[in-house]
């Protein structure tokens, strides 16, 4: 069991306007791409972000070894509640997920 | 063949000098630049107003003048001061001017504006002509009239309206990332598809390449694609840098609804011309029934004061979620008593930096801090509210003990005054598209000369 972050080149996250957050994973190689692939699955990132599976997007691109995950933010960006204003840190949460 | 020189992703963010005259030696048709976003949050739209240092925006406005007066091409920015509300516009109208008597210019402005009217918006909600985008907020009549600022997004069509007046310079308000780069290929009926991508490509500048911070890039539109170079020597695009680009700030990666469409690269081949140059076919533009720009709004969300306390005892900060959670509820009983307010007219919120306050309850790391901030959010529905009702947390930050027993304790304040007042904050509250019959009904187009 390694970190996703260890396994992966690069995990970024960033708003997609004010009502979405979008995080792309970087794999690096066609290995580590089938190895996330497989071993994160949605409803696990659906725990982590403690969102319904259903309101993911998820997006697995193989020519470019990326898994890019979509989901309706938790809070609007810049609410009162909201603490992360370009939704810039959500990318550690995955990167601390263990993968097999 | 229409070249676009793109300098940055906006003006405040820096371009490469040398870069730049390396674009404008390959005879660029046009130069275009974003000037807004977003990204910084609601209070820019909700305030009318730039993020970025006027002073930094005047140095790389002049710069870009000059550019275009010795190219001799329209220079078109999308999305002026941030938030291209009418007010933003006006801003950054404000500063050419000065720029254009500094420099002895003598042009021709279209300032193509952006910002609608409460009542208009509120009428064409009653007309049904408002549709929810994913995710997007419940509206109301109510609620739309008390917006402080609205914004449709102008598509390629307002820009190429802009353009046809032979305008030198245009200052668009609000319009999409990607409108006033694909718009001059479009009104010269090249491929609408790659006219689209390689504006999305193009919109954030050198993003789409490697050593983003120099910022300018060429990207040149033909009858079946578009190619993509950057202009700093240290610069090189890929198929995969250019490819990666449509994940950026994309909640699809092969979709893009913009003004009277969409684009899909699902089928996009992007080709590596040499080291540094990237060719890309294959993208679809599929043009929509109606007609339609998306809207931004922001409403005032009350004020605020923040605190920040220090914790750098052992045992405060292994206790720190019990000791704000104790401030919490004495604060809060303490403010209802001697200000006569129930609970839900105020807020009061203590985020621990250092243990949990990117996450909250979703944070999975559980290890020890050595030091943790204490920062108290108090929001309240006017300013004077705000900072009384911080004040009444500030002895508690101060001095406030785990035990009753111990000797009063003193946390570390990094500020004299101690409470920050934030004022007005605002929040988001349109997540639509506006349908038009005619692209030009929600904006308007104003032509003068400085100089």
């Amino acid at each position: 069991m390694a970190n996703l972050g260890a396994i992966v080149e690069k995990v970024r996250s960033k708003n997609a306007g004010p009502f979405w957050l979008t995080i792309d994973i970087f794999c690096g190689t066609p290995r580590a791409f089938t190895q996330i692939r497989d071993g994160l699955s949605t409803e696990r990132v659906a725990k982590v972000f403690a969102v319904p599976p259903e309101t993911l997007k998820r997006f697995e691109i193989p020519s470019l070894n990326v898994l890019k995950f979509s989901l309706p933010r938790p809070e609007t960006q810049g609410a009162v509640a909201d603490r992360d204003m370009h939704g810039a840190s959500w990318a550690a949460l995955l990167s601390e997920v263990k993968i097999n | 063949m229409v070249r676009v020189l793109i300098p940055s992703g906006a003006p405040g963010l820096n371009y490469d000098k040398a870069a730049l005259e390396r674009g404008l030696a390959c005879k660029p048709d046009i130069i275009a630049i974003d000037g807004g976003s977003t990204d910084s949050g609601p209070a820019y739209l909700g305030r009318g107003v730039s993020k970025y240092s006027r002073a930094s925006t005047k140095v790389e406005w002049r710069g870009l003048m000059e550019a275009r007066a010795k190219a001799g091409v329209p220079l078109v920015i999308g999305t002026a001061g941030t938030c291209g509300t009418d007010s933003a516009v006006d801003w950054l109208l404000d500063i050419t001017r000065e720029i254009a008597v500094e420099i002895g210019q003598s042009v021709k402005i279209a300032v193509l504006r952006s910002s609608q009217s409460n009542d208009y918006i509120t009428q064409a909600y009653r007309n049904n002509h408002l549709h929810p985008l994913p995710n997007a907020p419940d509206i109301s009549e109510t609620r739309l009239q008390k917006c402080t600022n609205i914004v449709a997004l102008a598509g390629a069509e307002q820009i190429s309206t802009a353009l046809e007046t032979g305008a030198d310079i245009i200052i668009a308000g609000r319009t999409t990332d990607t409108a006033i780069i694909a718009a001059l290929p479009l009104m010269r009926g090249l491929n609408a598809g790659a006219a689209w991508h390689g504006a999305k490509i193009g919109e954030c500048g050198a993003l789409c390449a490697t050593n983003p911070q120099s910022g300018v890039v060429l990207i040149e539109f033909d009858d079946s694609g578009f190619t993509v170079t950057p202009m700093a020597e240290t610069s090189r695009a890929t198929p995969h840098t250019v490819s990666a680009h449509m994940l950026y700030e994309n909640s699809d990666p092969f979709i893009l609804y913009e003004p009277g469409g969409h684009l899909d690269v699902t089928h996009a081949e992007y080709t590596a011309l040499d080291n540094r140059r990237v060719r890309v076919t294959g993208s679809k533009w599929i043009p929509s029934d109606r007609y339609t720009v998306k809207l931004e709004g922001a409403v005032l969300a009350g004020y605020q004061s923040v605190l920040i306390a220090l914790l750098r005892d052992e045992r405060y900060v292994a206790n720190a979620k019990k000791w704000v959670d104790d401030i919490k509820v004495k604060c809060t009983a303490k403010v209802v008593d001697r200000l006569g307010l129930s609970v839900d007219d105020f807020g009061i919120e203590l985020r621990l930096i250092g243990e949990d306050a990117s996450f909250g309850e979703l944070e999975s790391c559980k290890d020890a801090p050595k030091e943790i901030g204490a920062m108290g959010i108090v929001t309240a529905e006017s300013q004077e509210l705000a900072t009384e009702i911080a004040q009444m947390l500030n002895p508690y930050l101060l001095h406030h003990p785990l035990t009753s027993e111990e000797e009063q304790p003193t946390f570390a304040f990094p500020f004299s005054p101690a409470e920050l007042n934030r004022g007005a904050i605002y929040a988001f509250c349109l997540n639509h598209v506006l349908e038009l019959s005619d692209p030009m009904d929600a904006f308007s187009l104003e032509v003068m000369n400085f100089g």
